[in-house]
């Protein structure tokens, strides 16, 4: 028999974050901090929408891009929000999650040989994303002393005549690192200068405590090349939903839509009332939600300076990334004796690229009686393996 | 800042101040005077715990009495109420719109103890017209909390 598999598919490694969860599922008494979705239900009126479009029947497709009445939404939201203007009906289109969004814009944009920027560490998906739409991945290694924001000398570096698409993964997941509106413009000047494109995924952007997210596409001259991903995942703690949206230039959403109309048909119709909702009378709940991880954050950082784990101040998302490299282990092998020896689950950082090699990812979407017990056992293990050194 | 403090302590106030302080982002003395000061302004006007006294197989019994009364001249209801919460079975009384005046929660050993409350204490005020009890059979959520035992964690490492 014929090899049924494709070539490049098997060459693609499958996600690093699941292999720790196997052996967490194991053990009933261990204290996982390595989800990366909210711990808050999804807001009760919110549900409640979808619950009653489900009553009333609604189980029939959408159009393909989306109902108009959530595309609207989408476009003043965006508008109110990060003072970007998309028109409903052809510049935004609703998605299955953000990762579909990733995964077509670059079906769209891409041709064989194309360079693709990726910084890391980031999200798990960019990279076989861009293999599999035919691109060459480029990683960009973003460096804890410039707290993982992405720099213009780094890019400047990266970039070759072959380069098209950078993409921008900010606030970021698996370090917490925010780009504020200066470097957004730094980077921004380059772009424009070398005539690239921007995947600009800011599914985060609701969770930021510095300053208010700035999305790149509000810059001058960066609305035209950039296609903002977002959704309702984080900001609204709708992850099971699965509803996202992408936004740009009408040329690139046409084009995107045709792959999403012949994959996916349309986003769940359920969801997409209830996102209605969220995004009508959501705001005080993202509030909530913000103000209580930002809570946790400064609790966990306070724990990291009490007990000297070198930890950069993340301003997004929910996640922190001490660096754990005075213990001369590997990222694996510290997450691996931390589960086995204190049973706390943590990801590795090398999960989200190589050059998460040294780090961890500490999620805090969990109560703080959560992460009290288990920065409790963090402190335990790290003391003990000082005291042998 | 208060709101910040208030909002928090509502649900979790035996947090240690300094840890209280890190969450909320502001100096530990800070906290602890603006506590102080609402104590005083009686704005914070105690911590007590929320007991699920089935679980611990203590015998409670609870009833929610619907009361309707006689406003007094120049005095309205405040007099009547004021009355009614002396009683240390009472505990809460509301002043309240609707088909009667007064919801009053109360709390005894039986069933025996309150009506016998009811009968003998809360319907002889005389400005007390007429009562109606309401034992409650089951408490499911009690100042914001779901009585329930906490949810499994269901989540997956999944991103």
């Amino acid at each position: 028999m014929r090899n049924p598999l494709s070539k490049k598919i098997v060459t693609i490694q499958p996600s690093g974050i699941r292999k720790f969860f196997d052996i967490v599922s194991e053990m009933p008494d261990a204290i996982s901090l390595g989800v990366g979705e909210p711990d808050f239900d999804t807001p009760w009126h919110v549900r409640e929408e979808g619950i009653h479009s489900l009553e009333m029947g609604r189980t029939f497709y959408t159009s393909n891009a989306g109902l108009k009445e959530l595309k609207e939404e989408i476009s003043k939201y965006l508008e109110r929000r990060y003072h970007t203007v998309y028109n409903p009906t052809d510049e935004i289109m609703v998605t299955v999650g953000g990762s579909e969004a990733i995964d077509i814009a670059m079906r769209a944009m891409l041709d064989p040989g194309d360079e693709v920027l990726i910084p890391q560490p980031s999200y798990v998906s960019y990279l076989p994303c861009a293999i599999l739409a035919n691109g060459v991945p480029v990683i960009i290694e973003l460096k804890a002393e410039n707290e993982f924001r992405l720099t213009v000398e780094q890019l400047e570096q990266a970039i070759t005549d072959k380069t098209k698409l950078l993409v921008l993964p900010f606030p970021n997941n698996p370090t917490g690192a925010v780009m504020e509106r200066a470097d957004l413009e730094a980077i921004a000047e380059v772009v424009i200068k070398h005539d690239l494109f921007v995947l600009s995924d800011e599914i985060y952007s609701e969770l930021t405590y510095l300053e208010e997210h700035v999305s790149i596409a509000s810059l001058p001259g960066m609305w035209e090349r950039t296609i903002t991903i977002n959704g309702f995942s984080k900001s609204y703690a709708m992850t099971g939903w699965r509803l996202g949206y992408a936004c740009g230039p009408k040329e690139i959403i046409k084009q995107m839509l045709k792959i999403h109309q012949f994959a996916i048909m349309c986003a769940p119709t359920t969801s997409q009332y209830a996102a209605v909702e969220a995004l009508k009378n959501g705001d005080e709940d993202v509030a909530r939600m913000r103000e209580e991880y930002n809570g946790r954050r400064r609790y966990l950082l306070h724990r990291f300076k009490e007990m000297g784990l070198e930890c950069f101040e993340p301003f997004g998302a929910f996640y922190m990334f001490p660096c754990i490299k005075e213990f001369g282990m590997t990222s694996d092998e510290f997450a691996t004796k931390l589960l086995k020896d204190q049973k706390v689950a943590v990801v590795p950082g090398t999960a989200f690229g190589d050059c998460g090699e040294g780090f961890i990812r500490i999620s805090y979407a969990y109560s703080l009686s959560n992460l009290k017990e288990a920065l409790g056992r963090i402190e335990c293990f790290i003391t003990k393996l000082r005291e042998k050194k | 800042m208060r709101e910040k403090i208030l909002t928090f302590i509502e649900k979790n106030s035996r947090i240690d101040l300094a840890e209280l302080a890190v969450i909320l982002g502001v100096e530990e003395v800070d906290v602890a005077n603006e506590l102080e000061a609402m104590e005083q302004e009686r704005i914070i006007c105690g911590y007590p715990t929320l007991i699920d006294w089935d679980k611990a197989g203590i015998e409670k019994v609870s009833a929610l009495i619907e009361v309707r009364a006689t406003p007094q001249r120049e005095m309205g209801f405040d007099k009547v109420a004021e009355r009614i919460a002396r009683y240390p079975e009472v505990n809460a009384v509301y002043l309240i719109s609707g088909g009667f005046d007064f919801l009053v929660s109360l709390e005894g050993k039986t069933l025996r103890e309150v009506s016998q409350f009811v009968s003998e204490k809360l319907s002889t005020i005389d400005t007390v017209l007429s009562t109606k009890t309401n034992f409650i059979l089951k408490k499911y959520k009690d100042h914001g909390t779901v009585m329930a035992a906490p949810t499994k964690d269901e989540r997956i490492m999944m991103a």
